[in-house]
């Protein structure tokens, strides 16, 4: 297979390795996230039989590398060896499909399994568990749900205690038919985001110094936020993130592109979103949510009440602010990765 | 056709798990595609009375589909159910495997309608298209498919679609349907093309305010997306969804970039606007007010119970 150790980067960006049983949904994960496809189509994905490598580079914060693996992996086959694979700059996202209908916990063995191995190599591994194929709009057997998560997490939280393993992984639900696969990538992305609590900081000075209660920085390309201000308001979230399919969805079907006037919609190849992208959606209850850009691919989406004695020019005034001040990290993180490269 | 204060029969039929009351949910009671799975059949039928446009009303009986009740509707009940129909709308599971008896129900009921409804208008729905997986097998099957439903209901005329709840195909075929119904239709592009002008926009949609299907639209530029207004009404509609469940409620948005701006506020009591404008010179403020302006006069069209 092309796809062998001497492809995985050395390039600095951080991996996830996606890991878990066949059919658990790593495939359609990816595809959801990163590739825009629609999530009843995932049901046509083949079973991914060797290695897959997704590079991922949207915005200057979001610098990844996915790699998909055959479900159930069997490391000990030799090709790809574990202290290449889970080495320092790696973190693991296990799927278990949580209605695989398999009462043994088979899903449970097999991380507990990789969890081993990958603490042997390198034991600072962040590892994050996702609890995968919970529906949380199906109503039906809800408590019968609730109960086999909470079990599926006890059994594999005890075990590491009791092999006395310093593991903590970190549990999400998550289904590709809603936002949770969106939030729980984002917690995942922003733990290898080194600029994430920076861009914190000027969100959450953002939100002190208008009439904005809650603000994201999102990578418009995945939907996944990579800061947030330091308030622990989450209603607004799926309204902001949706606003991010708002301004694409619309701008794919409206953008001319600029060299061949007339000719935009379905070539499609270029992404709709450039320096002057914004949405600005009103509310009956007098809320208005705004969303800018602030870099390639990156978007500002806040919440605000809408007050008529804020003049325009104020909002505009933050607005730019904020994005040079967006703009100075990018250039510092560039400045510390040159000095430290040489 | 004499009928009472706006009120519009519309039959839908066809076997039992085609797809008829997630259709139905997602036009008509803002549901999402995805809890449609958990729909159980319909038993015999489902009458629902939907305010369209304000003065109409469409009177929707969603006829379940096991052979008990087909049976029912084309014997006992069959004055009941073919009489007063303004529209039946039957829907084919591209998913079936019982291609033969699906053909001979449909065939029942052209008969019954012929019979007892001769001036409703037919739609077939190829359903379900998602399920198969490539463009071009999709467009051959419509082919196919509306060569045979044709020959089997001639002389009648009749419009086929292809749709599924995942995509825009289901706005576009229900558009098209309910446009049949919308008074005042002519009068109604006439005025909008003006307004259209007068923006100096490149196109005005008006959508139905509760659906969000699209009921009349003027373009002074062509567009290459023959199914951008059917996307648009479903990108609306799932934003909407999502303020719901926040308790915000949506009133009005503007999208833009380097080359475009878009418009979309609520135009008349029943309905909703959108503006789309190529022309960097154009303010959107201006816009704004052109589009006040013209609000009160279009409510006239709209509400005058004369139909055209
Ligand atoms: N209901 C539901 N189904 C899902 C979800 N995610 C994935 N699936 C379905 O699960 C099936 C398997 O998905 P894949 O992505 O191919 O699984 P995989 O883990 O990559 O499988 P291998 O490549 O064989 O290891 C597909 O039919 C998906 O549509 C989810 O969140 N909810
Ligand atoms: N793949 C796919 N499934 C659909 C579509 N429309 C409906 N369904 C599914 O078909 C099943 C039966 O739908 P239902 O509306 O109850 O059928 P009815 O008996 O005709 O009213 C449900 O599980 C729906 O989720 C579609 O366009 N594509
Ligand atoms: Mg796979």
């Amino acid at each position: 297979n092309a796809t062998g150790e001497q492809s995985l980067g050395s390039d600095g960006r951080s991996r996830l390795l996606m890991l878990g049983a066949k059919r658990s949904g790593k495939t359609s994960i990816i595809q959801v996230v990163f590739q825009k496809m629609s999530p009843h189509e995932t049901l046509f994905l083949d079973p991914t039989a060797g290695l897959e490598i997704t590079d991922v580079s949207n915005s200057a914060f979001v610098q990844l590398q996915i790699l998909d693996f055959p479900g159930g992996y069997d490391f000990s086959d030799g090709k790809l060896r574990p202290e290449v694979v889970f080495k320092h700059d790696a973190a693991i996202v296990f799927v278990i499909d949580q209605q695989d209908g398999q009462e043994d916990l088979a899903a449970v063995e097999h991380f507990l399994d990789v969890a081993r191995l990958a603490h042997m190599v390198n034991p600072k591994l962040s590892i994050d568990v996702l609890i995968h194929k919970v529906e949380i709009d199906s109503d039906s057997y809800h408590d019968d749900l609730n109960e086999r998560v909470r079990h599926i997490r006890q059994v594999i939280i005890e075990q590491l205690r009791e092999e006395q393993l310093d593991i903590h992984p970190t549990f999400h639900l998550t289904s590709i038919y809603d936002h949770t696969i969106f939030e729980a990538f984002s917690r995942i992305v922003q733990k290898r985001v080194p600029q994430t609590s920076q861009l914190e900081k000027i969100l959450s000075g953002l939100v002190e110094n208008s009439r904005v209660e809650k603000a994201y920085v999102f990578d418009v390309i995945s939907k996944i936020y990579i800061a947030t201000d330091n308030s622990d308001l989450d209603h607004f979230y799926e309204l902001c993130s949706d606003a991010i399919d708002v301004v694409i969805d619309v701008s794919r079907i409206y953008s001319v592109s600029k060299d061949s006037k007339g000719a935009s919609g379905e070539g499609g190849s270029i992404f709709p979103y450039d320096s002057k992208s914004g949405v600005v959606i009103r509310m009956e209850n007098n809320y208005v949510l705004h969303l800018r850009e602030v870099d390639s691919f990156l978007a500002l989406v806040c919440f605000m009440r809408n007050d008529p004695q804020i003049n325009q020019g104020l909002l505009e005034y933050n607005f730019d602010s904020f994005k040079k001040a967006v703009a100075e990290v990018k250039a510092r993180s560039i400045a510390s990765l040159r000095s430290g490269g040489t | 056709m004499a009928s009472s204060k706006g009120l519009k029969k519309v039959l839908l039929m066809g076997k039992s798990g085609s797809g008829k009351t997630s259709m139905r949910s997602i036009i008509f009671a803002n549901f999402l595609a995805k809890p449609t799975m958990r729909l159980g059949p319909t038993l015999h039928v489902d009458h629902d009375n939907v305010k369209f446009l304000g003065n109409l009303v469409l009177n929707l009986w969603d006829c379940g589909g096991q052979d008990a009740f087909m049976e029912a509707f084309f014997n006992s009940e069959r004055s009941q159910t073919f009489s007063g129909v303004h529209v039946l709308i039957y829907v084919f599971d591209v998913d079936s495997h019982e291609h033969k008896k699906d053909m001979d129900q449909f065939v029942s009921c052209l008969q019954s309608i012929n019979e007892l409804s001769p001036e409703a208008r037919v739609f077939c729905l190829i359903h379900k298209m998602d399920l198969i997986k490539n463009e071009d097998d999709r467009n051959k099957l419509l082919e196919e498919r509306t060569e045979e439903l044709a020959k089997i209901a001639n002389p009648r005329k009749l419009t086929v679609f292809r749709t599924s709840i995942w995509d825009e195909t289901l706005y576009k075929a229900w558009s098209e349907i309910v446009y049949q119904l919308v008074p005042n239709v002519s009068l109604l592009q006439e005025k909008l093309a003006k307004l259209c002008k007068l923006c100096g926009a490149d196109e005005v949609v008006l959508f139905e305010k509760a659906t969000f299907l699209v009921i009349s639209h003027a373009i002074t530029s062509e567009h290459q997306d023959q199914h951008r207004f059917e996307k648009i009404s479903n990108i609306i509609k799932h934003y909407k969804l999502t303020c719901g469940k926040t308790q915000a409620r949506f009133r009005s948005m503007e999208v833009k970039n380097s080359t475009f701006a878009a418009l979309v506020d609520v135009f008349t009591s029943n309905t909703y606007i959108m503006v789309v404008m190529t022309n960097p010179r154009i303010q959107c403020a201006a816009v704004r007010q052109n589009v006040q302006f013209a609000r009160s006069y279009f409510e006239q069209i709209i509400k005058s119970k004369q139909h055209a």
